[in-house]
């Protein structure tokens, strides 16, 4: 697979790690009253979608950036790559 | 009697001859055959032994696709198992041999199978070898496995190398036959950038297999001249003996090279392939079409073959497999092959055609009807034909060409799920609308089965892929007729008529599987092994599909086909792997200290890529526990020094920096004083430990972490994850410069002594407290790094310098330290030390354990938040009952204490139902003068001082051990704080 790289440009997924499902960036509020269960669906609830997702890739031998790459998890094409730091932000996350 | 069956022309060499042997017989041959060529042009028809029933066989076809005809190639450690010798190229002092054989190729032994094939049936050894069960291991499938089989390995290293390539075009061709060639022509002229490959030697595909004429030339000096043009075009890559294996994802493509097949050694320098990766932007697939055999009893005869292989071995290779020849058609393409035959000089005992309506011809008898056997024991002799009106006619014939129809060779648009469709008028399935991204289909391969419909094909193509306006140029005249096929695919009433010649499945194995109530295309194939093996299936599954559908009184497409996958053709695994074996068969990383342990005689070992010194043997020792056991009493003595550079190190800079710690380690570190250095443990978000370290704070701003060797990258990945994706706004940035400093552990009661003859500055207790850490200059102004921690439970230090100089700090240390008997160790000893000490490591952090497993339950800060604090709470990972790391000793000092052994009560049952903890580490302690190890026990830290029982089952042990603390030296640390 080719991912194009939003600073890079399209590399090869040779040199990119991958961790999975982008909800990970929605980790849960630890002060919250449903923690508990929160962290709990966060760490062990996830979708597995034959068609579109949102993943995050590493890009472990080249910049060193993650990644959120959406693939079509049967056809694997790829509609759009951003940097994760982005999104998170767009997500409202902060420091 | 040299090259009895040689016809007039052809493309082949003759002032080129070629020497080669076969089974040990010298022959002749010329430059530009193959081997099958070759042996047919001296009259050798069997060239090999059948998967199973061990049945005479030749060659089937002329291409890459042949079942048959498969030979052990070279000699010695170059020799390659399940070569086909219908594509290796015949070069000067060719040795070749026949393989699956016992005894010689004419009188095989195994043949005896022949006689049993009624045992032998599909599913057999499902069937036949049910009992008793040891038997199937031991007698069954030895026997099986050296009866059945195909070539056999050298054992020994290939000496060739193979290399891996990348290559990028904006347009790969697969397949230099007509509609390749047009293709490039088209997409060449226009300026693009073009691979074209073809796996064959001479490139112009079936051109070369056919007198046919392009315009006012023949097929293959228009190839020809095709090709002289497209070598003077810059942007045209022309790539012959490169097979394209595989289509992947988003254009890219597979393809191996063979630089060196078609030579007796490679040259110097040259690898014998070449694996390529191919990215290309647009892909026309040429690959043709392979003609399909018919089913008839006896038809695996050797001399019986595809009607267009004998059309090649003619044309291109002025070959004739035998002085007379028939042909069994049903098709206009049969006819062609006995036409060009003929006027060869070749008799041509008749073509027997199943239509009623076959061309006639005035130079040899066409008969209608069918073959229904055939006779001769190591080649074929006569031919049996059943006529239309009834009666039976022998023909006297060596060689019979089988014409059933073309099958477009669809292989490679299917890698990415595509499916084919059925066409009713070529009856045969093409190209669905599924192809991988940004492919187009042309020519035969896609059903397009004249010249002319293959050139057109080419060209519209390639303005197809490329986007190019404008009308299709004017083409050169050529044939263009359709085939006219009635569809036909066995004889009626045959049983052991071969599908699958590769394999042995016959028309009786295909009807006996569906009896048995296989009903799916792809359990046929599993059950019979239809379509398996070195070919493929390229020209047996056609028939099977067919076969199959008329059983289940449904059509061919409703049956469908198997799927079909990479690699297109059989692929060594050396091109595979390429450079990456032995040695290189991953990077290795050497530490800064390499050639100094090597002049000392080091002992290595691999952890991870790194190589790390092992121990350091003395003359005079016999055994790895002798300079172990001295390396750790040298340092506890005195002083000790360890390469410690592996250690993962993470930079961590900017305001933030503390804050992100926070996050990443469950205890605190926003308040760690700058130039004080504190133990950190990480949790993964589910609350088992990931990794353990040290972070040193070298500036309110600046951290540096150490991770364990094996973690270093997973941790770094992990803490960058945590940055951009969690807490993006924070100002921290990170780098690993694991490799930017050699550091060495300086450990015992005399590092201060030793260190402090580097080391610039003041390293008093007093002036550089245990858990110190600084920025220092050491050797009069070498920029350095000083941190006061111990892993060995000694006082100790660990010093860093810029890894260009860690050769010479190593060679420093070792001069200023002689005076103190200064000692290097390695891995062992080190591993010794902390196990004395109850440091937890890789087998205590294996990824099941959580903190308070690990005996620091009370290190999870819940005043802050950080990374498995949430989940580290869970009731599961809490409460009585938990495993809690202690320390374990034997209560007779001569006992072992393996690791992996279980801890069991004093008094209990010993079973898996009442396993009480298990030993993750052990060792021999020389300070205590027996073995010692640490593991985990359910409530461990209430059991101090507890008897029990220590068993392996595997290793035969059954102890007494005692439960301690994990701490068994100095547990009150002073040693550390000295």
């Amino acid at each position: 697979m080719i991912i194009d790289h939003p600073l890079l440009g399209p590399r090869d997924a040779a040199e990119f790690t991958y961790m999975g499902d982008a909800k990970l960036i929605d980790r849960p509020d630890w002060q919250s009253d449903t923690a508990a269960q929160d962290f709990y669906e966060y760490g062990y609830l996830r979708d597995n979608p034959a068609g579109w997702h949102e993943e995050l890739w590493f890009h472990e031998a080249g910049d060193r950036s993650w990644l959120v790459v959406t693939r079509n998890t049967v056809t694997h094409e790829i509609s759009k790559v951003e940097l994760a730091r982005d999104v998170a932000r767009a997500k409202g996350r902060s420091k | 009697m040299t090259q009895m069956n040689r016809l007039a022309g052809g493309q082949i060499d003759r002032n080129k001859t070629c020497k080669f042997t076969f089974d040990g017989k010298a022959y002749t041959g010329h430059q530009g055959d193959t081997l099958a060529s070759a042996l047919l042009a001296n009259g050798v028809r069997l060239m090999g032994r059948s998967f199973k029933y061990h049945r005479p066989r030749g060659v089937l076809t002329a291409g890459s696709e042949e079942p048959n005809a498969l030979v052990e190639l070279r000699a010695g450690a170059r020799q390659e198992p399940n070569t086909r010798a219908t594509t290796a190229e015949l070069y000067d002092g060719l040795f070749a041999k026949s393989q699956n054989r016992l005894g010689s190729l004419k009188f095989d032994l195994l043949a005896i199978n022949d006689r049993f094939s009624n045992f032998l049936t599909a599913g057999f050894y499902y069937k036949t070898f049910m009992w008793p069960a040891a038997f199937w291991e031991k007698l069954y499938e030895p026997i099986i496995r050296n009866a059945a089989g195909l070539g056999s390995l050298s054992l020994e290293d290939d000496p060739d190398v193979y290399d891996k390539g990348f290559l990028h075009c904006d347009l790969l061709i697969i397949g230099a036959g007509p509609a390749g060639l047009m293709a490039a022509l088209t997409a060449g002229r226009a300026g693009t950038d073009v691979i074209l490959a073809d796996e064959d030697f001479a490139v112009g595909g079936r051109l070369n297999s056919e007198t046919l004429t392009i315009g006012d030339q023949s097929g293959a000096a228009w190839a020809a001249q095709a090709m002289t043009e497209l070598r003077s075009l810059p942007n045209v890559r022309i790539m012959p003996r490169t097979t394209v294996i595989g289509a992947f994802d988003h254009g890219i493509y597979g393809a191996v090279e063979r630089v060196s097949d078609h030579m007796h050694t490679p040259d110097a320098g040259k690898p014998r392939q070449i694996l390529w990766r191919l990215y290309a932007k647009q892909t026309i697939l040429a690959a043709g079409a392979i003609e399909r055999p018919i089913a008839f009893e006896n038809n695996d005869r050797p001399g019986i073959m595809l009607a267009s292989a004998l059309r090649t071995y003619a044309n291109r290779f002025a070959v004739t497999a035998d002085k007379r020849v028939a042909i069994f058609t049903n098709n206009d393409d049969g006819h062609r092959t006995a036409a060009d035959l003929h006027a060869k000089g070749v008799k041509i005992s008749a073509v027997v055609d199943v239509r009623p309506d076959a061309p006639r011809s005035m130079d040899y008898e066409v008969l209608q009807g069918e073959v229904v056997d055939t006779k001769g024991r190591l080649g074929l002799t006569f031919a049996e034909v059943k006529q239309a009106d009834g009666n039976m006619r022998t023909l006297e014939c060596g060689a019979l060409g089988m014409s059933g129809g073309w099958n477009p060779n669809v292989h490679m648009t299917c890698h990415q799920r595509g499916r084919p469709v059925w066409n009713a008028d070529i009856a045969a399935f093409v190209p669905g609308a599924d192809l991988p991204a940004g492919m187009v289909v042309a020519g035969a391969a896609n059903g397009d089965l004249s010249t002319a419909g293959a050139l057109r094909g080419g060209a519209a193509a390639a303005k197809q892929a490329l986007g190019l306006k404008g009308r299709l140029p004017t083409m050169p005249e050529t044939e263009d007729k359709p085939i006219n096929l009635k569809p036909f695919w066995y004889v009626e009433g045959c049983s052991r008529a071969w599908l699958d010649q590769q394999n042995d499945v016959t028309v009786k194995d295909v009807k006996l599987s569906h009896q048995e109530g296989f009903r799916s295309v792809e359990h046929l194939k599993r059950y019979t092994t239809l379509g398996m093996a070195t070919d493929q299936g390229k020209t047996s599954n056609m028939g099977g599909l067919a076969i199959m559908a008329e059983l289940a009184g449904k059509t061919i497409p409703e049956v469908g086909t198997t799927i079909f996958r990479p690699p297109y053709t059989p692929t060594a695994i050396g091109v595979l792997g390429g450079r990456h074996r032995g040695q290189e068969f991953h990077p290795k990383r050497l530490t800064p200290s390499h050639r100094w342990a090597t002049e000392q005689g080091a002992i290595f070992v691999e952890v991870g890529n790194w190589l790390r010194a092992q121990w350091f043997p003395r003359k005079g020792e016999t055994t790895w526990r002798e300079s172990v056991d001295r390396e750790v009493l040298a340092t506890r003595n005195s002083v000790g020094v360890c390469d410690v550079t592996t250690l993962g190190k993470v930079d961590v800079q900017g305001t933030d920096a503390a804050a992100f710690l926070n996050k990443i380690y469950c205890n605190g570190f926003a308040l760690l004083a700058v130039g004080k250095t504190r133990y950190g443990l990480m949790l993964r978000e589910d609350g088992i430990a990931m990794d353990d370290g040290t972070a040193a704070r070298l500036a309110e701003d600046h951290f540096v972490v150490t991770t364990t060797t094996a973690n270093a990258l997973p941790v770094y990945r992990h803490m960058e994850f945590v940055r951009q994706c969690l807490y993006p706004d924070m100002d921290v940035q990170l780098i690993s410069t694991t490799e930017a400093w050699a550091q060495y552990a300086v450990a015992g009661p005399n590092s201060r002594n030793l260190l402090s003859k580097i080391v610039d500055q003041d390293i008093s207790n007093d002036a550089f407290p245990f858990m110190a850490c600084a920025n220092i200059t050491i050797c009069g102004g070498l920029r350095a790094r000083l941190f006061r921690i111990s892993f060995s439970g000694e006082l100790a230090y660990e010093i860093a310098v810029p890894t260009a100089y860690g050769d010479a700090l190593m060679r420093k240390i070792m001069d200023a330290g002689a005076e103190f008997d200064v000692t290097p160790y390695g891995t062992e000893a080190l591993g010794v030390m902390r196990i004395e000490k109850g440091h937890a490591a890789g087998n205590e952090l294996n990824g099941t354990t959580t903190a308070l497993n690990l005996g620091m339950g009370r290190m999870v800060s819940k005043k802050k938040d950080s990374i498995g604090s949430t989940l580290s709470e869970r009731e599961g990972l809490n409460g009585d009952g938990q495993l809690y790391q202690v320390g374990i000793k034997p209560v007779d000092a001569n006992d072992p204490v393996p690791a992996g052994a279980h801890l069991m009560n004093a008094d209990g049952p010993i079973d898996a139902a009442h396993d009480q903890g298990y030993v993750t580490s052990a060792c021999f302690s020389p300070n205590l003068g027996h073995a010692i190890a640490i593991g985990f026990l359910k409530d461990g830290a209430n059991r101090m001082g507890e008897t029990m029982q220590l068993v392996s089952p595997l290793t035969r042990v059954h102890v007494d051990v005692e439960i301690t603390s994990a701490h068994f030296i100095d547990p009150e640390g002073e040693r550390l704080r000295a």
